[in-house]
């Protein structure tokens, strides 16, 4: 009887009591946002995963800010700089800016993380970021001298995005592996606590700097949770577990559309999804993709229109050229366009000695129905691609090993608005270069450090024609971000693909 | 008994080794470790140096039985993946999954058992055919279904349930219907099978006669004796249910062992792999063996045959 009476209030507990959604909202004022992967790493020059880029803009500050309505770069933590010639540029570091530990930020700080991320040691993941620095130096209290490598006239941009500033006492004292899990900075959120795949917790920095062009942050807890299951996402938003989450996928769009308390909000981004082949051939089954017409009859078999139209949605545009079209330099005219032609294509196969196709492998690590949509395309004229879906990680080691021989990649170029920001990862000859064309990464380091602005636009220009009529890289389409969010909260998307919450407040 | 519990000790042990040594080839499976550790980025020197380092140039039967002396001490390097040791990855996971297993366990026994009477006692009737129809569905479903469609039902409709995660005791309930139910069905039968068999003996018949209640027949009599091969299959359904809360895991966005496996694989972080394999077998090998001697104990034929 007893044993009764305590199933029975257990059952009824468990049925009556309302489902707490796990403190998000705004009368917890805590925002929860949910996505698919978590960086290997959250110190921000040791990953390379958008979540990771998210996370630096609200933990760290950069020397510059480039104000994302107007495209105008303003002071940040540099209140000044001054290039005194092209392969120097002197800075002058704000005076009263603390870390979230109550360090002060001083050149020193700065000329450290400069140093530190060129050095070997560092490991840091994306080169190009930071490979444009030689050295950097305190040439006065408050004054930095970064020396450069060699003109580079994308610099400011760079020291605008993906170059967060480091405290250097804090950080020698704990090391990479102790600041990978209580990083510190001096932005407008301080991270409390990392659970490695779990997610990552921030809270407000009260004491974040007056003057700062990013404003005051004003919601004061932020949730990073690691949610993998897209259907599982949509259910958190929908129930108020989770306030905000993207990358939803178009139909889930249009049904989250209709419910009550939900907005959603579609734009494009800066990041451009396309093939890369191993045209290197250095596997077996990468072999086919050193011949110039296999590549283009890849191209020619895909119809990126109706995939655009069917599957991507709202948004999105059809790229010809290896970057975003809205950035320096870069540009599709003159650039080849491959209008889909299947016949085309197999005419092209046969040519290259292959006219029943042959078997190879893909590699993919995001949107899987887009992967799929392609090896239809490929099936269809002959070409038998095994999927290979992995996380970015494992994907980007079988890239660099030279074992994926297609690889299906999207680049959002750490949201820098410059084209050497996506030729230089993939074909200026790092670990990401399937390619290993001399020529075209001789014009791109012309084009990257040429203080010219015509000159300039004219070499990405011809590099770009050359990538796009040997077809080393298929671009495929800019993508769109669908992002849904509780109605309770004000937000508003950029095109780089970088959610501000700092900006964002409740309603 | 001795004797039986030693013959069984010993195959256990040897499942043991043979896991082992899969898991172990499992890491060299994934090409030349040396440069997995070093990174793509690294010269042939920094791989020669690590490989040194590593001593992953001896030969494999020293290194096996190095990595053996290591895995036996918890020991089993770090993650390729995250900075951090592979033991305090599984640490933090591990009760998640554990506490999965357990309520699902005792959900799909607290269904299963009774269900089973149920259907021996109206054998052959609608009743039978109904508790097996309700059981069989759990398995008929694929489990990421069947989660997603709870969260739909209880979550999203009727607001009842958090969609995901494992914050709090009603975090677990919807995970641990879905992976339950899966168990249902083969507990379900047996303890069926069971009732069967003792009702139609003779001392239930001399029950009856001296006019017990049917009541006092069935679970006081009958029950005890059909249940005895259900506590074993119980322990095996706990392994199970470890290795069985990967999808659960996922679906219900959950961070335990399995979905660490599931992340793990997909990320080829194979010191991680290599070690929920030998956790997640051993745990299995130990109920099973555990099962054994159990069913041994408890039913005299088995040990004797």
């Amino acid at each position: 009887m007893k044993a009764r009476l305590v199933l029975m209030s257990a059952i009824a507990l468990a049925v009556g009591a309302p489902a707490t959604g796990a403190f998000a909202n705004k009368a917890n004022d805590t925002l929860v946002y949910a996505s698919d992967s978590e960086p290997e790493n959250v110190s921000p020059y040791h990953n390379n995963l958008r979540e990771g880029v998210i996370i630096a803009r609200h933990v760290f500050d950069t020397l510059v800010y480039r104000n994302p309505d107007t495209g105008k770069y303003e002071p940040q933590l540099a209140t000044k700089w001054t290039w005194v010639d092209p392969t120097t540029l002197d800075l002058t570091i704000r005076k009263g800016v603390v870390f979230h530990n109550g360090d002060p930020l001083t050149a020193d700080d700065v000329a450290f993380t400069l140093n530190y991320v060129v050095s070997a040691e560092a490991k840091v993941v994306t080169k190009q970021n930071t490979d444009w620095i030689k050295s950097a130096e305190k040439t006065g209290e408050d004054q930095v001298r970064i020396h450069l490598v060699g003109p580079f006239p994308a610099a400011i941009e760079y020291l605008a995005g993906p170059v967060p500033i480091y405290p250097e006492k804090y950080f020698k004292s704990v090391g990479l592996t102790g600041f990978s899990k209580a990083p510190i900075g001096s932005g407008p959120y301080r991270v409390t606590k990392v659970d490695p795949g779990k997610g990552v917790s921030m809270e407000k920095n009260a004491n974040y700097w007056k003057d700062s062009p990013q404003g005051q942050p004003s919601i004061g807890k932020l949730v990073f949770r690691v949610i993998p299951d897209a259907e599982t996402r949509m259910a958190e938003l929908m129930t108020g577990g989770v306030d905000w989450i993207w990358r939803v996928p178009q139909d889930q769009a249009t049904q989250l559309k209709t419910a009550p308390n939900i907005s959603v909000l579609s734009a494009e981004t800066m990041r451009v999804g396309f093939l890369q082949f191993d045209t290197l051939g250095r596997s077996e089954k990468s072999t086919p993709f050193k011949d110039q017409r296999v590549r283009q009859a890849i191209a020619y078999a895909i119809d990126r229109k109706a995939m655009l139209d069917n599957l991507v949605g709202g948004g999105a545009r059809i790229m010809n050229s290896a970057c975003f079209i809205d950035q320096f330099g870069c540009t599709d005219k003159d650039v080849p366009t491959y209008a889909y032609d299947p016949a085309k294509a197999k005419k092209l196969l046969a040519d290259a000695g292959y006219p029943n196709g042959f078997t190879t492998e893909i590699v993919a690590y995001r949107e899987r129905e887009y992967a799929e949509a392609v090896i239809g395309y490929l099936a269809a004229v002959g070409i038998k691609a095994n999927l290979n879906y992995l996380k970015y990680a494992a994907m980007r080691t079988l890239i660099r090993e030279g074992k994926a021989p297609i690889a299906f990649q999207t680049w959002g170029s750490f949201s820098v608005l410059d084209a050497s920001a996506f030729t230089g990862v993939y074909f200026k000859g790092s670990a990401d270069d399937m390619t290993g064309d001399k020529e075209v990464g001789a014009a791109l380091n012309d084009a990257d450090t040429s203080v010219d602005v015509d000159k300039r636009l004219k070499l990405y220009q011809s590099a770009l024609k050359t990538i796009a009529e040997k077809s080393y890289l298929f671009p495929l389409f800019s993508y769109p971000a669908n992002y849904a969010y509780t109605s309770e909260l004000s937000f508003t998307a950029q095109p780089d693909e970088l959610p501000r919450f700092y900006a964002a407040r409740w309603k | 008994m001795l004797h039986y519990t030693l013959q069984r000790l010993v195959v256990a042990i040897s499942v043991a080794i043979t896991v082992s040594i899969v898991a172990f080839f499992l890491l060299h499976l994934s090409g030349d470790i040396a440069i997995s550790i070093a990174g793509p980025e690294a010269t042939p020197a920094q791989v020669e140096a690590i490989r040194q380092q590593f001593g992953l140039d001896r030969p494999l039967v020293v290194q096996y039985l190095e990595w053996l002396w290591k895995a036996v001490r918890f020991d089993f390097g770090d993650s390729f993946y995250f900075r951090s040791s592979v033991v305090s990855l599984i640490a933090s996971r591990i009760p998640v999954t554990l506490t999965l297993g357990a309520i699902s366990l005792c959900l799909s026994l607290l269904i299963a058992v009774p269900l089973g009477v149920l259907a021996a006692v109206y054998n052959g009737t609608i009743i039978d055919r109904l508790a097996l129809s309700f059981s069989v569905i759990g398995q008929a479903i694929p489990t990421f279904c069947l989660g997603l469609g709870l969260i739909i039902l209880f979550s999203v409709t009727l607001r009842w349930l958090p969609v995901s995660g494992a914050s709090t005791w009603k975090h677990y309930i919807l995970p641990s219907i879905a992976l339950g139910w899966y168990a249902v069905p083969a507990v379900m039968r047996l303890s069926r099978n069971g009732m069967l068999e003792v009702l139609s003996a003779d001392y239930i018949r001399t029950a009856r006669a001296k006019g017990l209640s049917p009541g006092v027949v069935i679970f006081k009599h009958a029950l005890r004796n059909a249940i005895i091969p259900v506590v074993a299959l119980a322990a095996v359904q706990f392994g199970f249910m470890l290795g069985g809360s990967i999808v659960i895991e996922a679906v219900f966005s959950m961070h335990g062992l399995g979905y660490l496996a599931w992340e793990a694989i997909a990320r080829n972080d194979f010191p991680v792999v290599q070690a929920v394999v030998l956790i997640l077998a051993t745990i299995y090998v130990g109920l099973t063996f555990l099962a054994d001697i159990l069913n041994a104990f408890l039913d005299p034929r088995i040990r004797l045959a």
